[in-house]
């Protein structure tokens, strides 16, 4: 059964739905962490609109208010957002058929959860696996930035009236438990997530949050080595 | 807190850099796929990169709410996390994780 553009673009608007509960106080945060930070309205929006990555906003507000230099701010932002290029390597394949005036929005509308929400989408057994795969990312990542953008604007608006006690913070990693969970299909992938969630831990005080990358390397190796073992126990059985 | 030295263009100017180099790691390998060979151990690798990453991006949340590793039950939101994963397996539901999640830690701030 093949899909039209539209019903895969609709698929997409209702697997963001769920998460779009997650993002809305992600972004409330990004904005009331940078008018507390002294940052005009104008240039709260304006991180949302350029940079739209949420931990790479916060920790470049972070280093502003401490009067870090600017070429730090952009090297601390852009390690941060490394794993971008990872989330990049592994859509390609399947947006590898796309023009440029594709390519090039899908890109810039990249996010944790429209690549995680896309890729299990294209890794599992759904009827528009196959056919207008970026109709689908569209519909989760444009979604994301639609929803990005006016929650922003609620932090900068309500920035003062929300009480820290509610720990809004908190959907962030939820968000990722919902997303991490579904995609741990077998060992290897159990594997991965271990040993990229425990080097993270490890290295959580390595500086420039490169933990984050030794941890997510770590844990793709591990996945890769798992998968070895398993493939030289089958043949050795056949 | 006081507003850093960084201001007017010079603001504008380093968010378009953060934004422009946040762009091109999106763009990076969307882009040159097709165009340059990888290797067999890049496209295998592929499938990790969501688990190896989430969990990256989880379990310090939850182990190093303060900054130092927590195992205490003092860790309100360890507990809370752990209830999110199990309702995480049962349902497979995005809403109810994240639900399950931010009611376990209203409700032991509240007793806590």
């Amino acid at each position: 059964m093949s899909l039209t553009r539209r019903q895969a673009f609709n698929n997409g608007l209702l697997a963001v739905a769920p998460i779009v509960t997650g993002v809305i106080p992600f972004g409330m945060i990004c904005g009331v962490t940078a008018i507390k930070a002294g940052l005009s309205p104008t240039e709260a929006m304006g991180m949302s609109f350029f940079i739209f990555a949420g931990a790479s906003q916060l920790a470049a507000i972070q280093l502003l208010a401490q009067g870090a230099l600017p070429v730090v701010i952009v090297f601390t932002a852009l390690v941060i957002n490394l794993r971008f290029a990872m989330y990049s390597a592994s859509l390609a394949p399947h947006f590898q058929h796309l023009p440029k005036r594709w390519r090039w929005p899908l890109a810039y509308l990249l996010t944790d959860q429209a690549y995680v929400m896309s890729i299990n989408r294209y890794l599992g057994d759904q009827a528009d696996a196959q056919t207008h795969k970026h109709w689908f990312y569209l519909g989760v990542a444009s979604t994301l930035w639609l929803v990005w953008q006016p929650a922003t604007a609620a932090g900068i608006l309500l920035g003062a009236a929300i009480p820290a006690s509610w720990s809004l913070d908190f959907a962030i990693p939820l968000t990722f438990m919902a997303l991490l969970v579904p995609g741990l299909r077998d060992s290897p992938t159990l594997l991965a997530a271990l040993v990229g969630g425990a080097l993270a831990v490890a290295a959580a005080d390595l500086p420039f949050n490169l933990g984050l990358m030794l941890a997510a390397v770590g844990g793709v190796a591990a996945g890769l080595i798992a998968e070895s073992l398993q493939q030289r126990k089958q043949g050795q059985r056949t | 807190m006081t507003r850093a030295p960084v201001s007017g263009w010079g603001f504008w100017l380093l968010i378009l850099l953060i934004g422009l180099g946040t762009f091109a790691l999106r763009l990076s390998f969307i882009h040159l796929w097709g165009r340059i060979q990888f290797p067999q151990i890049v496209h295998r690798a592929l499938r990790f990169i969501p688990a190896a990453v989430l969990a990256a991006l989880v379990l310090p949340a939850l182990l190093r709410p303060e900054g130092s590793i927590d195992f205490s039950v003092h860790n309100l939101r360890l507990i809370a996390g752990v209830l999110a994963a199990v309702i995480a397996l049962l349902t497979r539901n995005v809403l109810f994780t994240i639900a399950a999640g931010m009611a376990t830690l209203w409700i032991t701030q509240m007793i806590h």
